[in-house]
């Protein structure tokens, strides 16, 4: 580990000596694969499939590490989900670091470890990257984009769209709600609660994956980050020829998350998850794609949380826990400032 | 969650749901207050729970919505002032004003904050001893204590860059007034924040005068359709009374400390509200003794003249005379990310909590 006094200087973005040695000594050192190693200006992939699935997400969340992560593995995650999601198979990242002057290089390693043991799990690779230094004040601490390649099979190109969504279809997510969004409301200063929630942050393609094989009749599926489970079922609906209804006694919402949204008056299927993935699946394969979900660390406590139906064509309703019922609407604006 | 759960309990909801189906025999029309309530009744989806003779509509219960345009002008000119910085509740940062609005005051370079708490403001102003630091006062008699508290707190610490801009009001004034002038009630949901202060004393008047219940309710499933229960009892028994359902929280005489501190700090006055015009006593200003820290006496600035949006009608929602539904430019050319009136700014406005919860 770096000393905790060395800090990054401009010169570590100059392209010159030190932005060689912060490269060999940080970057190759962790993300280490043969295609990186060759440091050429692009990387040169092999890719199995005929269609290609690619992704991009800068991640600026503040703070930048947080009770059950940080800004890396967010960036990996973040990625990693939206191939995965679509129904691609995640392979190779490039990562792009905007650095603030001054910032510790201790943290920085910290944070790249992060990263280079998410991508190892995930089974992805890191192949190229970029590292610019801003002057101090001109970002905040870090800032890190990931960009994604996927392959795709075509059976599986339809999944992103929605378009195989039916009347009948079950709606499945891999466990609680908004622990990501809370997690980093918690840990800013600025509010001073004392609490420690725990971030879902989670690649899920192997969750994915696994869930893929016991079915070939899942038909839809979201990572539901910014905007929580609502924003993803509430655009999924807006302007289908099918409604939603959700069973608010179906989620799963841990006390401390409940708590601290009560006290701030969010509502939880608003905050954003970094470990969650919103699935719909035809009935007769739900409970199989269930029991394969929950065999996966991430997805324990699983539940089917409602369906597609017939009825309010284009609205999704929520079957309160007290037995009334209400609309599940787009968020506008923002419940929370930076968490990803 | 403890304390919470117990007023979320499916099986007491649905009983009073029942109870409340089975003696209501007339229809009527239930005002509530206070937004935390309109919130809690569409989040909760308690309308479907009633028969259709029993009506809810929403009053002028949000700070926000009911505060006038031209207190955001001001707060948007003050803003403007090279050596400000404006603090506030996040909700008020989105409301449109004549021509701007904080959160854009705020792109072009003002230095405005959202806190969670008077506290917090003045934390700013400690640290920021070259800065005037304004809060904006803004709330009924639930959040005006704690503006009270800060007012004296910085004339004790002599933090003479610290100032309030009050737009606190009471609520009785707005109660009796929809009265007065018509608007269809048969019963007031009492608000339960403002109660905890107040106590009951304040709603006395009402089924005194007007022949019309008042039930201080508190803001979960159960203490909703146990308050409208007991409207209903009231109405069909014929009984008007003022009557607490939130008894766990709001005591008859309500909290005497907060009561003498608002007292200390503020006087009444006359004061605008949106939908209901100038209320006579319904403001709290500050008083001269404590001018030191009231931003309205203290800081001169220039505002612009007030205008007012066209074919909005947040003041006849706020009369209970309308339902958002019923305003043409609700959901297409209002909507939370693009209000044009307040009642769709605030989280407690019942046009957001309608968009939201209810289309």
């Amino acid at each position: 580990m770096k000393s905790t006094d060395d800090k990054i200087l401009l010169g570590h973005g100059s392209g010159g000596k030190l932005s060689h040695e912060l490269i060999t000594n940080l970057f190759a050192k962790h993300f280490s694969n043969p295609i990186l190693e060759q440091q050429s200006d692009s990387a040169i992939v092999n890719i199995a499939t005929n269609k290609l699935a690619y992704t991009t997400d800068s991640f600026v969340v503040d703070p930048i590490f947080f009770p059950g992560g940080n800004i890396g593995n967010l960036a990996i995650a973040g990625t990693v989900n939206d191939l995965a999601v679509s129904g691609a198979t995640p392979r190779y990242l490039s990562v792009g670091f905007i650095i603030e002057e001054g910032f510790s290089l201790a943290k920085l390693e910290e944070i790249v470890i992060s990263m280079a043991q998410d991508a190892k799990e995930a089974g992805v690779i890191i192949v190229t990257g970029d590292t610019k230094v801003v002057d101090k004040g001109k970002c905040d601490k870090v800032f890190i984009n990931t960009s994604g390649i996927g392959e795709i099979d075509e059976v599986r190109v339809k999944i992103s769209s929605g378009e195989m969504i039916k009347p009948g279809d079950k709606i499945i997510i891999n466990g609680s709600i908004g622990d990501h969004g809370m997690s980093v409301m918690a840990a800013r200063n600025e509010l001073n609660i004392q609490t420690y929630i725990e971030s879902d942050c989670a690649c899920l393609n192997n969750l994915i994956s696994d869930a893929l094989q016991v079915s070939s009749k899942i038909k839809f599926m979201r990572d539901a980050t910014r905007g929580g489970l609502g924003t993803v079922i509430s655009e999924l609906v807006k302007g289908s020829n099918f409604g939603i209804q959700i069973d608010e006694e179906k989620l799963t919402i841990h006390e401390n998350v409940r708590g601290l949204c009560e006290l701030l008056g969010f509502d939880p299927i608003y905050v954003a998850n970094e470990g969650k993935v919103v699935m719909v699946v035809d009935k007769d394969d739900a409970d199989n794609v269930l029991y394969s979900i929950k065999e996966s660390p991430f997805g324990k406590e699983a539940s089917i949380i409602g369906e597609v139906t017939n009825d309010h064509i284009g609205l999704a309703w929520l079957n309160t826990s007290v037995g009334g019922k209400r609309i599940i609407e787009m968020l506008s604006g923002q419940q929370l400032p930076r968490i990803c | 969650m403890k304390y919470i759960d117990e007023y979320r309990n499916k099986e007491i909801v649905q009983y009073f749901a029942g109870q409340i189906k089975k003696i209501s025999t007339k229809p009527i029309r239930l005002m509530e207050v206070c937004g935390g309530h309109t919130m809690s009744i569409q989040k909760f989806g308690l309308p479907y729970l009633l028969p259709d003779n029993v009506e809810l509509v929403s009053g002028p219960g949000c700070p926000v919505c009911v505060t006038s345009r031209e207190f955001i002008d001001r707060s948007v000119a003050y803003s403007r002032l090279e050596d400000v910085i404006i603090t506030t509740y996040g909700d008020l940062i989105r409301v449109p004003g004549s021509s701007s609005t904080l959160e854009k005051e705020k792109a072009n370079g003002a230095d405005v904050r959202i806190v969670y708490s008077i506290l917090d403001a003045m934390l700013i102003a400690k640290k920021n001893k070259s800065k005037r630091v304004i809060f904006l006062g803004i709330g009924f008699e639930t959040t005006a204590p704690s503006s009270a508290a800060g007012i004296l707190k910085a004339k004790t610490a002599a933090l003479n860059n610290f100032y309030v801009y009050s737009a606190h009001k009471v609520m009785p004034p707005a109660m009796e007034t929809l009265i007065d002038e018509g608007v269809k009630i048969d019963g007031y949901v009492g608000p339960g924040h403002v109660s905890t202060i107040t106590g009951q004393g304040i709603y006395e008047n009402i089924p005194r005068k007007y022949n019309m219940g008042v039930v201080i309710s508190g803001f979960e499933p159960v203490d909703l359709m146990q308050s409208i229960h007991m409207l209903v009892q009231q109405i069909e028994n014929n009984d008007p009374k003022v009557e607490i359902q939130y008894s766990r929280v709001v005591k008859p005489e309500g909290n005497v400390v907060a009561q003498k501190m608002l007292d200390e700090i503020f006087e009444p006055r006359d004061d605008w509200w949106r939908g209901l015009g100038i209320l006579a006593s319904s403001g709290l200003g500050i008083r001269k003794e404590y001018e030191k820290h009231d931003a309205e006496k203290m800081i001169e600035v220039e505002v612009e003249e007030t205008r007012e949006p066209k074919g909005c009608i947040c003041g006849l929602i706020l009369r209970g005379e309308k339902k958002p539904k019923d305003c043409k430019l609700f959901g297409n050319v209002c909507t939370p990310s693009d209000p044009v009136g307040a009642c769709m700014v605030s989280s407690e406005g019942s046009c957001h909590a309608y968009y939201l919860y209810n289309r």
